[in-house]
């Protein structure tokens, strides 16, 4: 069976600083969730929290529905992977991982048998005898991930587990450590500023942000979806452009039409990723386009228009069709969106407007 | 080349001059009138008397130091608060006073005539020109050995490994005596190795609190002072040699553990850097 953590309006200050300001989270049984968020926005807190390394202020967190702030560390089940892994630099690799076993007086056998097992599980057999100093950074990550094992917590909490590795070792054990949930089916939470990561790696994300919650969901809803204009931002490349709404018409202010939303009348910010930006080869176009780089196999295209600049990406393939070249007047349509209003709340899915393409530039609209 | 071979002969031979060759004639010395005689100047009950001291005082100012030092670097490393950084600068106050100044001011504070003097002759305690006066003189003059060579390590390595050990279900005393003391301990050992050096062959602050009553308050290296002001200097030499001895022991004690955990040194070492 597999362990739900319930938390609640949790708070944490550290003097005049709110760091967790009334959080609210479920964590279902057995998922893979991920905690995304800039530097600073209290998601490490968080997971310190459940663990029992620090104090909340205000809340409650419980752990299958016992009140876990009730209990000490060693009592809430929880196994917690360290930033900087925080192996102990005086112990073997053999060691390292015997820790809890040890400390909960287990018999030699049974510490022999376990840490086997998991030596063989994150593939370090051979390396048992070593110390943290003499492995890698990989192999460095995987043995305090099975330090944090050993005792079979019900709860796994990794505070950004990839953050110290590089790219291609990243990418490994990212799938490793998926494959290893699937297997293991433990209640786990991870904590990264990585959005690809959170992406790629959970079951469901949540996106937090000074000190709060900004939305919760699966990797496609919140890409789909975002719940302000922070979500939009973060999750990736944005243009953002001032604009009106007039009649379901989203027109930008300078002067060039958007595409259509359901947003009642008055000014908005329309959002829209690189890719829901299409130029289109045309002689009478408004725009120009200023700079065109293929990076393999995707393509970036900077489009001006008066001195505004928007940037569209698509494929390298796409971009070779379609025939565009730096310094061709071209027009420049969009198929998706979103639009917020001016404070970064309410927002709205854009959709292409009918025609819009063909809509080579309207006479500016005064606002 | 032959500037570097110039440069590592100027370094042997002030080596050679300072400290290879004064060894070798405190042995020389020592031993100058033959093995029996050098035995019998150890064997007098007077000489016999100040091993016994040296080693009392040493046995206590060593773990005495050793707690100390482990409490202070506990305190900076993990805490913050005020009056940390005078207490690191306090630390190293016996490194910047002279031992004999030293010496004087707890004649100053216990004396006859001293601060608490007659409070403690009332109560028939006496520490000056006794052993209480010589160990704590002992003491405050290697207070910085033990201190010093943790302080550093115990700040650079943090509290993350503590904490690691909190969430494997380490209570308080099973994480200090798993975690927090073995990472520190080639720091503690050198430490301990060097405090204990000194403690034994400490000279100015013992020579002022111990009144120097020949056979009674003598430590080996007031010993030796006395025995080569009576001219009987085989016999000093023969003392000094177990000083000397007690520093070539210190050191290849180091080395031999050095080599030992080699592995282990190497990699802590290491992490250290990296």
């Amino acid at each position: 069976m597999s362990t739900e953590i319930e938390i609640a309006g949790i708070v944490r200050r550290f003097g005049p600083h709110t760091v967790l300001n009334d959080v609210n989270l479920s964590v279902r049984p057995g998922e893979l969730l991920a905690l995304l968020g800039p530097s600073g926005s209290g998601k490490t807190t968080l997971l310190r929290l459940i663990a029992g390394l620090d104090q909340p202020d205000s809340g409650t967190i419980s752990i299958d529905r016992a009140d876990a702030l009730e209990k000490k560390p060693k009592e809430r089940g929880v196994g917690f992977v360290f930033q900087h892994y925080a192996l102990f630099r005086h112990m073997t690799v053999f060691e390292n991982i015997a820790f809890s076993l040890r400390i909960r007086k287990a018999a030699k056998p049974e510490v022999k048998a376990r840490v086997e097992e998991l030596l063989k599980l994150i593939q370090l057999e051979t390396l048992a005898g070593r110390y943290p100093a003499q492995l890698s950074g990989g192999q460095r990550q995987r043995v305090a991930l099975a330090r944090a094992l050993a005792s079979q917590p019900r709860v796994l909490l990794l505070d950004e587990p990839f953050g110290a590795l590089d790219a291609v070792v990243r990418r490994d054990l990212r799938r490793w450590l998926r494959q290893l949930h699937e297997e293991m089916n433990i209640t786990t939470l991870f904590v990264t500023h990585d959005q690809e990561e959170a992406f790629d790696l959970a079951d469901r994300v949540v996106i937090m942000n000074g000190g709060k919650i900004c939305q919760e969901g699966t990797p496609i809803e919140i890409y789909r979806t975002p719940a302000n204009a922070f979500v939009h931002e973060f999750l990736g490349e944005s243009n953002i452009l001032p604009a009106m709404v007039r009649d379901g018409v989203v027109h930008a202010e300078a002067g060039f039409l958007i595409g259509a939303a359901t947003a009642p009348d008055g000014k908005v910010t329309a959002y829209i990723r690189p890719h829901h930006v299409l130029p289109q080869a045309n002689p009478n176009g408004a725009w120009r386009i200023l700079r065109i780089a293929a990076t393999g196999a995707q393509a970036r295209v900077s489009l001006g228009l008066e001195g505004l600049t928007i940037e569209a990406a698509m494929t390298a393939d796409a971009l070779l069709e379609s025939g565009l070249t730096t310094n061709a007047p071209v027009d420049v349509s969009f198929s998706g969106g979103t639009v917020f209003d001016p404070d970064g709340t309410r927002p709205v899915r854009l959709l292409a407007a009918r025609g819009a393409a063909a809509v080579s530039f309207p006479a500016p609209l005064h606002v | 080349m032959a500037v570097r071979r110039s440069l590592i002969a100027v370094a042997i031979a002030f080596m050679t001059l300072f400290l290879v060759l004064p060894l070798i004639i405190v042995f020389s010395e020592a031993l100058s009138a033959g093995i029996g005689v050098y035995f019998n100047a150890l064997i007098d009950p007077n000489v016999a008397d100040a091993i016994y001291l040296t080693l009392v005082i040493a046995a206590v100012a060593v773990p005495a130091n050793l707690v100390f030092g482990i409490m202070a670097s506990w305190c900076i490393a993990k805490f913050d608060f005020v009056g940390r950084n005078v207490l690191i600068t306090l630390i190293d106050l016996p490194f910047s006073i002279s031992p004999v100044i030293a010496g004087l001011l707890e004649v100053l504070l216990f004396g006859l005539n001293g601060l608490f003097g007659g409070w403690l002759s009332d109560h028939n305690i006496q520490i000056i020109f006794a052993l209480p006066g010589m160990v704590l003189a002992t003491t405050f003059v290697t207070f910085p050995f033990v201190a010093r060579e943790i302080i550093p390590l115990a700040q650079e390595q943090g509290n993350d490994e503590e904490e690691a050990a909190v969430t494997l279900g380490a209570g308080g005393l099973q994480i200090f005596f798993r975690v927090s003391l073995p990472k520190l301990r080639w720091g503690l050992f050198y430490g301990v190795l060097l405090c204990n050096a000194r403690a034994m062959g400490e000279f100015g602050a013992v020579s002022v609190v111990s009144g120097k009553i020949f056979g009674q308050t003598d430590t080996l290296s007031l010993a030796v002072e006395s025995l080569y002001e009576s001219y009987e200097i085989q016999a000093a030499f023969a003392v000094a040699s177990l000083l000397a001895g007690l520093a070539l022991l210190t050191l290849v004690l180091k080395a031999g553990l050095e080599w030992r955990h080699r592995d282990e040194i190497h990699a802590v070492r290491r992490k250290r850097s990296a």
